[in-house]
């Protein structure tokens, strides 16, 4: 289990960052690496070069954002506490990867992987967050809803660098609550749900059981019920596509009503 | 630890262990931490992407060209350069150490390409040429045991089951299946293989475990005499569970490799090859007909047994299905037992050791219909077996199908374990909430567990005509020698994987020769050619505590013996063994006349209770039986499917504890393992034989917020027929634990078709139907 | 080949490297600190867990070339030539270990934890090892091995 050959680049600013990816057609971006690396060694991904941005300065950066939000860096680490700051943050960390896996992956990159059954992509499209995107060509902002187009398939430009997520704040009055099922703890989900409640508004966006995260809608007396209508999950060694769909169904009830009494 | 009284042995006392400091500093030698050969290249193994299929063609010459490699050694030089591995029945098609022409199931090797090192060697592999026909795979043990796939069927019967059957007022008929899993040891295989042209001999350093019969299935497969093999271990191994004794297959490989290409090769496996091509437990669908009075007097049991071993009768194999045959009947007085064993061929993975042997699959049938039966009677699960129990004045007890069980109160256990778990307040509350709603169970199992194998066992795969040579082998060595200024040097051939031999064999000489544990050193590395080995040496069914010490108690004692004579001869009867030592090392004038001079043993020691077995088919498969009563209550969430075992209580009785640490450190090792098999581990093939669960993240094994706190409690009724009394319990857990949370899940669903894992997906589809 | 510039167990180390070569190979191939050890080279077990500049992180998981001008320490770095550290006398006490493999990569994982404001509770030490495969003890003496030192 070794990686193939590739080029190591190292750029010490995102201009040298931005123009590593300009140069070649199949770079990959080397963050925390926690999901790359191990493709590497499986020889799941074969890139000419790897752009390693953890020495650019501008990407550790973790500030408020214009509106009511958290712009976390894409060099920020999950295990980086100003990230507590953020209640959804606060809440799914916690189930993201291990203690020590924390400690090197970054929040951005897991959402540039865009692995359905991860735990930050969905949390940013919870939010209705924004990814923040760079190339030589110039910067651009992608709202989550439009930034996940299928498995490990992001709307980003071969080219382009997410350099920043934008984490809007929950306001005072929400309620907010994500619920996940996975056979031991630190697995990838195999279903998970967050719901947040704003007033009459109900937002509800499934992961891992559909190929990216996906917002439903739900019908707020039988959550669950209408939740299942709107998936088509694929079984797996780990259940049958039914048993994904009871899944669905029991976390989105439970998630409804703890985001209600939290709002309440 | 610190002080004793001058007269308390060290054996029984909670020694810490003398491993500990090498492995906690990071200085443990494990395989790949050594370079015992100059120039080692480094190997990558090709192996087959399909279940089955030809191979229509094998080119190398393509990798042969990337700069850095060494050269490739392919399944037809496999072929050219051995012979097939013998095991314990004929297998239908032979078994190289890499496959020719047609592959068997994903994983196998077809080729090994050696290289610089293993980035490059991996770089290669992708460069051989190679074109598959796939074929249609055999999967299903059940379809493929009325074809050519299986490979033996034998049947054997004690007492007169028939009619028993006939008078019962019950007949429980019932199937239990067992998943293929594994122990998946944290470090995975590795070898260091060195062919020497002049000598015609191999030199092979690898985290093998033994048992050592497969020292001479690899020497046959070479085609050498054993001699011509020499085979290391190395001090350290990391973890192994009956896993490890399959490397012996890429040592063969390995060097077939270094024969080939005229250098020394070194393969570390890595977890994907791990997990698809190393081992795993067997499968076993078990047919139980099983006929009780309505009082619940267990009147006779069958088995009609399949087991699946996966593409090759690999040695040791068939002997999961013979490892526990003294003890067919269990716990149990029934008489009358028969059982019918096939052996089925699947395009899988081999199987072989993995902890437990044999007694997971054994148990979760027996047990599991001791708990249906008791349901269907009215009776209470405890109940049943208690009427049906051993009695504690019945040892030595002598089994229909020929165990000796040596010492033991399994009643006392059981009730032991009942009064740990609160058992009827436990049943009554896991009906009370029943009545809520809530989906909770109490289950439990009983369980003998054998230990030290008699090796020949085996040979019941083979009708008595066909056995040859009788075979009871079951002896371990030992060597101590005593220096010149009096340091202690022991060395075992127990290959240890983490037991604490070392601390344990420390305890038992320095009790001998009245010193302190500290003062003796153990080595633990194996090399066949100067070791103290037999053909059954090694760490497997457990046999460490009766004959690994038997042999080092008896080495020790011949030791103490010589120096309480030299001691007498001198006429000083305070004389230190530093002194002792040197007078024997430097003046072998001064010993008494005609003692043979050095000052050093080897002794070796058989269990004295073990014979081959006998025209009946009667055998005394182990040399040892424990015991163990586990009580098990679980909550199934209705809506997830997903288990929670909310209590976990383990009694054993493994006779003396020689070291009551270390004990407790098996037994939650065992536990940890049968939990793993009951609620997470499995092997998964797709319907064409592509392997699902093929790395760490597909394949679940336990971590620390998955496992039970397990409760724990023992009895100590020593083995008659051992040294120290003592007998193994590494394995009785993984054994019972399966069985145990089957019955408690069972009872929370209030059905019996159940069949581990429990996994949470699996639960679920139980639930809706 | 990458230059690289690294301060390992308080030594510094400075060698060239392809850039591909794996953290965990290059502690144990190139520079010979064999007590990091490598389960599954997928960032699963945990037993190749190393401190890069005082964070736990998965050796496997990073290419050598990462970690010029860093700070590495490695199970071999705990005690130094010294005496035992607490956690480590801690194993041996609660026979925390078997067969050891795993034991390297779970001391710097819980030396990680040890070292953060405020102790780690029981509940987030069994959370910690969840990142951490050990097959021999069933981790409980892990657990009160770690305890024990956070005084949990």
């Amino acid at each position: 289990m070794k990686p193939t050959q590739f080029d190591y680049v190292r750029p010490d600013s995102l201009d040298e960052a931005l123009s590593a990816l300009a140069e070649t057609d199949d770079a990959k971006v080397l963050a925390g690496g926690q999901s790359l690396v191990p493709a590497l060694n499986m020889r799941l991904l074969r890139p000419s070069t790897l752009v390693d941005i953890n020495r650019v300065p501008e990407l550790d950066n973790v500030t408020r954002g214009s509106t009511s939000s958290l712009v976390v860096g894409a060099r920020v680490r999950q295990s980086d506490p100003r990230l507590n700051a953020h209640l959804v943050l606060a809440a799914v960390l916690p189930h993201v990867g291990h203690t020590v896996t924390r400690n090197r992956g970054t929040v951005c990159g897991s959402i540039a992987h865009a692995d359905t059954a991860a735990e930050l992509p969905l949390a940013l499209l919870a939010c209705d967050g924004t990814a923040v995107v760079a190339s030589a060509r110039g910067r651009r902002e992608i709202s989550a809803e439009e930034l996940f187009l299928g498995p490990y398939t992001t709307a980003l430009a071969r080219d382009e660098l997410l350099v920043e997520s934008v984490w809007p704040e929950l306001r005072e009055g929400d309620g907010f609550a994500f619920e996940e099922f996975a056979q031991r703890g630190g697995d990838y989900a195999l279903c998970m749900v967050a719901a947040r409640v704003r007033g009459t508004e109900l937002r509800v966006v499934v992961g891992a059981v559909a190929p990216v995260p996906t917002v439903l809608t739900v019908d707020a007396d039988s959550p669950g019920e209408s939740a299942v209508a709107q998936v088509e999950p694929w079984g797996s060694v780990h259940g049958s596509p039914e048993y994904f769909r009871q899944l669905v169904r029991v976390l989105v009830d439970r998630t409804v009503v703890r985001a209600k009494e939290q709002a309440a | 630890m610190g002080a004793k009284a001058a007269s308390e042995p060290w054996v029984g006392r909670p020694l810490l262990r003398l491993e500990d400091e090498a492995l906690l500093r990071g200085e443990g030698r494990f395989v790949d931490d050594l370079d015992p050969v100059a120039n080692a290249r480094h190997a990558a193994v090709l192996r087959s992407p399909f279940a089955h299929a030809n191979i229509r063609r094998l080119d190398p010459t393509p990798a042969l060209d990337l700069p850095g490699v060494v050269g490739v050694l392919t399944g037809a030089d496999v072929v050219e350069l051995s012979r097939p591995f013998p095991a314990g029945i004929d297998s239908p098609t032979p078994h190289y150490a890499a496959a020719h022409e047609v592959t068997r199931y994903v994983g196998e090797p077809v080729a090994v390409v050696v290289a610089r090192d293993r980035y490059v060697a991996e770089d290669a592999l992708e460069l051989v040429d190679v074109q598959y026909e796939p074929l249609e795979p055999v999967l299903d043990a059940e379809v493929a045991v009325s074809s050519e796939a299986c490979a033996s069927d034998r049947s054997f019967h004690y007492g007169d089951v028939d009619s028993a059957l006939a008078r019962a007022d019950l007949v429980v008929r019932e199937r239990f299946r067992s998943a293929r899993w594994s122990c998946t040891p944290v470090e995975c295989y590795g070898v260091v293989a060195d062919w020497s042209e002049a000598e015609r001999s191999l030199t092979a350093w690898a985290n093998f475990q033994g048992p050592f019969t497969l020292h001479s299935v690899a020497a046959g497969a070479l085609g050498l005499p054993g001699s011509k093999l020499r085979l290391l271990t190395p001090p350290d191994s990391g973890g192994s569970f009956g896993i490890k004794s399959a490397v012996f297959a890429y040592v063969v490989l390995m060097g077939l490799a270094s024969r080939k290409l005229g250098v020394p090769v070194r393969w570390i496996e890595d977890r994907l090859e791990h997990l698809a091509a190393s081992s795993s437990s067997s499968g076993r669908l078990t047919h139980v007909e099983a006929g009780f009075t309505s009082a619940g007097e267990l009147l006779a049991l069958r088995y009609d047994a399949i087991e699946d071993v996966g593409a090759y009768v690999r040695a040791p194999e068939p002997a999961t299905l013979y490892r526990m045959h003294g003890s067919l009947a269990g716990a149990y007085r029934v008489q009358n037992v028969a059982a019918r064993n096939r052996v089925v061929l699947t395009n899988t993975m081999p199987s072989g050791l993995n902890r437990g042997f044999g007694g997971p699959q054994l148990y979760l049938a027996l047990e599991r219909t001791m708990t249906i039966a008791a349901n269907r009677l009215g009776l209470d699960p405890a109940d049943l077996r208690r009427r049906n129990l051993i009695r504690a004045a019945d040892f030595p007890y002598r089994t229909p199908s020929g165990a000796l069980y040596d010492s033991g109160d399994y009643g006392s256990c059981l009730d032991d374990a009942l009064t740990l778990a609160q058992y009827d307040e436990r049943r009554a509350e896991a009906e009370a909430a029943r009545a809520e709603g809530r989906l909770v169970g109490v289950g439990m199992a009983c369980v003998v567990e054998p230990s030290i194998s008699n090796m020949g066992y085996i040979t019941l795969a083979e009708p008595g005509e066909e056995r040859g040579l009788p075979k009871s082998g079951n002896a371990e060595g030992c060597t101590i020698a005593i220096s010149a200024l009096g340091g202690i040097t022991v060395h075992t051939a127990t290959t240890p994987q983490g037991q604490g031999h070392r601390t344990v064999i420390a305890q038992v000489v320095a009790d001998r020769l009245a010193v302190e544990p500290s003062d003796v050193d153990v080595l633990t590395e194996v090399d066949t050619a100067t070791s103290p080995w037999t053909i059954a040496s090694g760490n497997y069914s457990s046999r460490f505590s009766g004959v690994g010490v038997g042999a080092a108690a008896a080495a020790a004692e011949r030791l103490s013996e010589k120096i309480t004579a030299i001691r007498a001869h001198l006429g000083d009867g305070s004389a230190s063994l530093r002194r002792i030592a040197g007078t024997v090392h430097w003046n072998p004038e001064a010993l008494p006349p005609g003692m043979e001079p050095g000052l050093a043993v080897t002794a070796y020691y058989a269990a004295p209770n073990l014979l081959p077995p006998d025209a009946d088919d009667k055998v005394a498969s182990s040399g040892a039986h424990g015991f163990v009563a586990d009580v098990a209550v679980v909550e199934v969430d209705r809506d997830t499917g997903e288990v929670t075992v909310l209590d976990y209580v383990t009694v054993h009785d493994a006779g003396r504890l020689l070291n009551p640490l270390l004990a407790e450190g098996q037994v939650r090792g065992g536990l940890a393992h049968g939990v793993g098999a009951a609620l997470f581990e499995r092997h998964v093939y797709d319907e064409d034989g592509n392997l699902l669960t093929g790395s760490f993240m597909d394949y679940l094994a336990p971590t620390a917020p998955d496992l039970p706190e397990p409760r724990i409690a023992h009895r100590e009724s020593p083995s008659p027929f051992l040294p120290l009394g003592a007998k193994g319990l590494g394995e009785g857990t993984t054994m019972s634990v399966p069985a145990a949370i089957a019955n408690a899940i069972a009872d929370a669903l209030g059905r019996d078709d159940v069949e581990p894992p429990f996994t949470p997906g699996r639960v679920w589809e139980l639930l809706r139907q | 080949m990458i230059a690289v510039d690294v301060i390992v167990n308080q030594r510094r180390y400075r060698e060239e490297v392809e850039p591909r070569l794996l953290l965990s190979d290059f502690l144990r191939h190139r520079l010979g600190l064999t007590g990091t050890h490598v389960g599954c080279e997928h960032g699963v077990c945990g037993a190749c867990t190393v401190r890069l500049d005082g964070a736990a992180v998965r050796s496997c998981l990073l290419l050598a070339a990462q970690v010029d001008g860093s700070e590495i320490v490695t199970v071999e770095g705990l005690a130094g030539g010294g005496a035992l550290t607490p956690l480590q006398e801690a194993f041996h006490r609660h026979h925390a270990l078997q067969c050891g493999f795993c034991t390297p990569g779970i001391l710097i994982a819980a030396e990680d934890l040890l070292a953060r404001d405020l102790p780690p509770t029981r509940e987030q030490i069994v959370d910690m090892l969840s990142g951490q495969l050990c097959r021999c003890t069933g981790y409980t003496a892990i657990v009160d091995a770690i305890a024990e030192v956070a005084g949990a």
